[in-house]
């Protein structure tokens, strides 16, 4: 919202300030400025005169050769506005004066020599555009400058609206004003308004049903005989400075009531209103606004009906039809309070956001529609005095907030605060923006003022706020706690996401990435990956992603596949959450989940995967000390290869999968790649307990290493010969590591080796046969036989 | 006669002269000190000796046993000496600037920019929390004061999802269960991602990390506050960090205030990055409201507190130079592989 300096200015005195300076502290204070514009400040030396003869130009039929009167003498230009004529006032700028983007010299305009220039709205930097000269008043006074005759020049800064939203009150100068009034502490001016009253015994506007539900006053006040159609000069400068444009003196009217109190009203001509309604249609119609444009109107729509006719929609725009016009002579004006709710739901489903609209929507007080219709009244009467108040003020007010009563005493803002305020600087702040305040010693009593209460200040520690922000935060001293401090022992999830970051990206040198929490099916579709069934967004602006990931390789294959050219090999990893369906209650199962994705070119398959089990059974085993085991499953993604997917194993929980990827995804990506994939359930992860360390006495006796080499099928793994060693417990027997695996011609050997300890004696190989012999037993049931 | 003692170590000389391996050396051990051997043989005279001589021979007999061990001692240290000289030399020199191989792994700037932060909060007692991304609408908007018909519930900023839960929104949708869980007093932060469903250029993104604190206790006042966020950014930035409030509204916090600190680049002076107004716009705060302390099972009477919320997607730009936040959800290892620590 724009504010004009030279508006406020009229409601508090604040000569001798430093403006600057002052719209500085509103920041601190009350709203955000994003700019200061200073206006007016090229327009220099332009003069009142009178326009006192006009002739043909030589050599053009467009221009005119204008001579005009300065008061105290003539002057002459070429002039070339088609709105030139004899009699008329202006703006004329005489040689050397200024106007916006230039300085008046010596022209020769189509042969003809110009020392001077008839100015436009435009010129003065008071219009966007101009179609002529700017007409003043019949009694402008000549030869004066037109800046000390008209506001011309001005502050106006602009605040972010974005911080009003939680303000009714500051949508209008009066309570800006307000605000400066707090902030420099000098006295707000009352409201020069008409006295509706002396109108108590003129008939009613004719005012029939009203959903109280959401129109919580609606009041009219009909003015006839209106002979003026345009707004004075410093009203449309204030218009054009704040936003706006003069339009006509009726519309110009409503918009300065707007910009002054914050209060929209809307002005029909009489003729087009006859019993007005305020109600929402049954049936969904089509209604053209005052923009020309045509808007389909539902049900929930809160519309101004006249007779049954509509003719507004209510608080946001008025309609084609009922629009004051150019010889509207009677206006019937709308000063109302809706539903902020019911005004912003509306302006979304008919997509119009208007000025009325933006206000309504913060809550407005009701009080304002009398104010305001005695502000407009006195306008009116002022600028047109032949106009004429034709029917009482006429007033449904439905709706009352509830009174806002506060009791608070020094101690709690003392402690609210952590300084000390004095009760004087309390009561002087509060009662300059409007609370009325009853001290007795250390305890206060607060009246929210009218403009508070619909919302914004409704519990002590707003009282809080408005003490604090005029003392300024800059102010403050600023203090640590006393508060004791307790150990704080960090969460075992975050603990293992750090570790796993660490060890994936310093020890494996992955890449960590974030991608989104649903599923892209256009990044899907040609990696031939189906778009899982599961939870999706509601309202997502993009239709192609609207499912949420059960797995973190829905979106972390696409990321692997743009990457694909990054290096010939890498990985990535990321540690989200996916959504593994819903719950019994229906909410989504969330899982915090890790994701490892990696592809290689490396030509024996079986070393990379090897590293990815080394991965995942590291980062287990550095955080819990746990042996990882790996058991093929069947896949349960289509991604996942169907020999080589396996579940993890940890302290008896399935925690995750390894796997590599299906040769469908896996050509899709990279003919000559293979890719890899992992996921962890941290969340599972995290109820995995951490294997302590148990110390064992070192033995005093050297052990002994025995190593068998088998002879085994294509199929046979390292696990299985294992497990049939831990299948027979032996107390001796301290490690099965793998020593090779050799595969040629068909042929596939194993070799392992065993190491025995005693903690009483020196083992000889005769003393374990005997139990390696049993293992052969169990192990040639299989078919696992030592070679040769 | 037999040999003398002194023909005997001239013979040794000569014998130690041309022995030149280490069998050769372990010969003349065994030639002259051995069981049989020559040193040894001479003991043999002595019962020839008068018994005044014997004395005197036994010692000379006991010299040349000591130089005859000391020298083929010597002999053997100097030929291993050699022998690793030889070692030396025929070694190959290895070349210094062969690429060394450290698994060149990468953060993403988030965590980087997380960790650092959780550290200077851990150091001040602030418990580090967590929280699901998937929420309900009590938790997102009403735990927090925000009414039923708030703007911020309308469809355009959040995500619904079809089971009735949405994507939070801000960090402080973990603020109730975390007061929940802990009660008070209570100084927490909780780090998060959050969605607004809007349109994305190059300064937004519907998905990013921000990270929420909150301090509860008896007497936390508004000084309080200002004290813990000028510690806490000067602690980020590195540096004295200037810090204003200015009035901000939210509906969770009562005063509520947006954050500004004095602006890096120009040093408060006025330049583009801030707009010339010498402060950036960093974080919202503000006292808790009593409504969401109420909701969050605390007495409002005993404990008041602060919230604050910083921008961490914002937060990593800032400290990395990224301009295009794109970048950060993009999974582009060109742009994310740099960040390498």
């Amino acid at each position: 919202m724009k504010v004009s300096m030279n508006w406020i200015s009229e409601y508090v005195d604040l000569s001798g300030l430093d403006l600057k300076d002052l719209i500085h502290r509103f920041t601190l204070s009350t709203a955000e400025v994003e700019d200061v514009y200073e206006m007016g400040r090229e327009v220099s030396g332009v003069v009142i005169a009178e326009v006192v003869r006009v002739e043909p130009h030589p050599n053009s039929k467009k221009l005119h050769l204008v001579t005009v009167n300065l008061g105290d003498r003539e002057d002459h230009c070429v002039c070339g506005a088609p709105n030139v004529r004899e009699g008329m006032r202006i703006p004329f700028a005489p040689f050397g004066a200024s106007v916006v983007g230039m300085t008046i010299g010596e022209a020769s305009i189509a042969g003809v020599v110009s020392r001077g220039m008839c100015c436009s709205a435009q010129e003065l930097g008071i219009a966007d555009s101009s179609t002529g000269l700017l007409e003043l008043p019949e009694d402008a006074p000549l030869g004066r400058l037109v800046t000390d005759v008209y506001a011309i020049r001005d502050t106006v800064f602009e605040v972010d609206n974005k911080s009003l939203t939680n303000r009714p009150d500051l949508w209008g100068h009066y309570g800006i004003a307000r605000e400066f009034s707090a902030i420099a502490k000098r006295p707000l001016k009352g409201l020069d308004l008409a006295d509706l009253s002396a109108y108590d015994n003129l008939p009613a506007v004719p005012i029939g049903r009203i959903d109280e539900e959401l129109c919580y006053r609606y009041s009219a006040l009909r003015i006839d005989n209106v002979r003026k159609g345009v707004s004075p000069i410093d009203m449309q400068i204030r218009l054009y400075y704040c936003g706006m444009r003069a339009i006509s003196l009726l519309a110009d009217l409503t918009n300065y009531i707007m910009l002054e109190l914050g209060q929209p009203t809307h002005a029909f001509d009489s003729r087009k209103i006859a019993r007005i309604q305020v109600e929402r249609f049954a049936e969904p119609f089509e209604f053209e606004t005052l923009d020309g444009v045509k808007r389909k109107i539902d049900p929930e729509t809160l519309m101004i009906k006249s007779d049954e006719t509509p003719v507004a929609i209510a608080g946001v725009m008025g309609g084609l039809d009922s629009e004051i016009v150019a010889d509207t002579d009677s206006v019937t004006l709308e000063c109302a309070t809706f539903s902020a709710v019911s005004v912003r739901k509306t302006s979304t489903r008919v997509g119009l956001r208007t000025d009325a609209s933006m206000r309504y929507e913060k809550t407005l007080d009701p009080e304002l529609c009398r104010i305001a219709a005695a502000r407009f009244t006195k306008l009116l009467l002022g600028i047109d005095p032949g106009a004429a108040v034709v029917s009482r003020f006429t007033d449904r007010y439905g709706y009352h907030y509830p009174v806002v009563t506060l009791s608070f005493d020094q101690a709690f803002i003392d402690r609210y605060t952590g300084i000390s305020i004095s009760g004087e600087q309390i009561v002087d702040t509060l009662t300059r923006l409007g609370f009325g305040v009853t001290r007795t010693g250390d305890d206060f009593t607060v009246l929210v003022p009218s403009w508070r209460a619909t919302k914004d200040v409704t519990i002590k520690a707003d009282i809080v706020e408005e003490i604090t922000r005029i003392y300024g935060y800059d102010n403050f001293r600023i203090e640590t706690t006393l508060s004791a401090l307790h150990p704080v022992r960090p969460l075992r999830v975050k603990a293992d996401e750090a570790a796993i970051k660490d060890a994936l990206v310093k020890q494996f040198g992955l890449h960590e990435v974030h991608s989104y929490i649903w599923c892209d099916a256009k990044k899907l579709a040609p990696l031939n990956i189906p778009l899982p069934e599961n939870v999706r967004l509601l309202n997502g602006m993009n239709p192609d992603a609207t499912v949420l990931r059960d797995s973190m390789m829905e979106t972390l294959l696409p990321t692997l596949n743009e990457n694909r050219f990054f290096a010939p090999d890498f990985g990535i990893f990321e540690i989200g959450r996916v959504v593994a369906g819903q719950k019994e209650n229906g909410d989504c199962n969330e899982r915090r989940t890790l994701g490892v994705a990696m592809l290689t070119h490396a030509l024996i398959p079986r070393i990379p995967f090897a590293l990815l089990l080394d991965m995942i059974s590291t980062v287990v085993w550095n955080l819990r000390r746990q042996k990882v085991t790996f058991r093929n499953v069947r896949p349960t993604f289509a991604w996942q290869h169907p020999k080589n997917t396996a579940q993890i194993f940890a302290g008896g929980k399935a925690i995750g999968y390894v796997a590599a990827v299906h040769p469908a995804v896996q050509e899709a990506i990279d003919r000559r790649a293979f890719l890899l994939t992992a996921e962890i359930d941290l969340d599972t992860f995290a109820e995995v307990p951490e294997n302590e360390i148990r110390y064992e006495e070192p033995s005093k006796f050297p052990g002994i290493d025995i190593d068998l080499s088998f002879a085994v099928g294509e199929e046979t793994t390292f696990g299985q010969i294992e497990q049939a060693f831990a299948a027979k417990p032996n107390d001796t027997l301290k490690k099965i590591s793998l020593v090779d695996v050799y595969e040629a011609d068909g042929a596939k050997s194993i070799t392992v080796r065993l190491h025995f300890v005693s903690p009483v004696k020196t083992l000889s190989k005769p003393e374990v046969q005997s139990y390696i012999d049993e293992v052969l037993c169990d192990l040639a049931k299989n078919n696992i036989g030592l070679r040769g | 006669m037999a040999i003398s003692l002194e023909e005997l170590r001239e013979q040794f000389y000569e014998n130690l002269k041309a022995a030149d391996s280490s069998e050769a050396f372990e010969a003349l051990r065994v030639r002259y000190l051995g069981k049989k051997g020559e040193v040894t043989g001479l003991l043999k005279n002595m019962g020839a000796l008068a018994a005044e001589q014997r004395k005197e021979y036994g010692q000379r007999v006991n010299q040349l046993k000591a130089l005859v061990e000391q020298s083929i001692a010597d002999r053997i240290a100097e030929a291993h000496a050699r022998d690793l000289e030889n070692k030396i030399a025929l070694a190959p020199k290895f070349d210094l600037t062969t690429p060394v191989q450290i698994p060149e792994g990468s953060y993403h700037p988030i965590t980087l920019v997380q960790r650092e932060v959780e550290q200077i909060f851990a150091s001040m007692g602030f418990v580090i929390e967590d929280y699901d991304e998937i929420v309900d609408d009590y938790h997102c908007f009403e735990a927090l004061n925000i009414p039923k018909h708030h703007p911020a519930r309308d469809m355009q900023d959040t995500y619904y999802l079809t089971n009735g839960q949405l994507l939070k929104t801000h960090t402080s949708a973990a603020q109730n269960a975390i007061m929940r869980k802990y009660g008070a007093p209570l100084r927490a932060i909780f780090p998060g991602r959050c969605f607004r469903n809007e349109s994305t250029d190059a300064c937004h993104e519907n998905t990013f990390f921000q990270m929420e604190g909150i301090m509860i206790d008896e007497n936390i006042s508004i000084s309080n506050l200002i004290y813990f966020m000028k510690t806490m950014l000067s602690e980020v930035f590195r540096r004295d960090v200037k810090v204003r409030l200015r009035p901000g509204f939210f509906p969770f916090v009562e005063p509520g205030f947006e954050l500004d600190i004095s602006c890096a680049i120009c040093g408060g002076k006025g330049c583009p990055s801030c707009k010339n107004s010498g402060w950036l716009e960093l974080c919202p705060c503000g006292m808790i409201h009593p409504n969401v302390l109420k909701e969050g099972g605390i007495d409002t009477e005993k404990y008041t507190g602060f919230a604050f919320g910083l921008g961490l997607t914002r937060l990593a730009m800032m400290k990395y130079g990224v301009k295009d936040i794109r970048d950060l959800n993009s999974g582009n290892l060109k742009a994310l592989s740099q960040f390498v620590k």
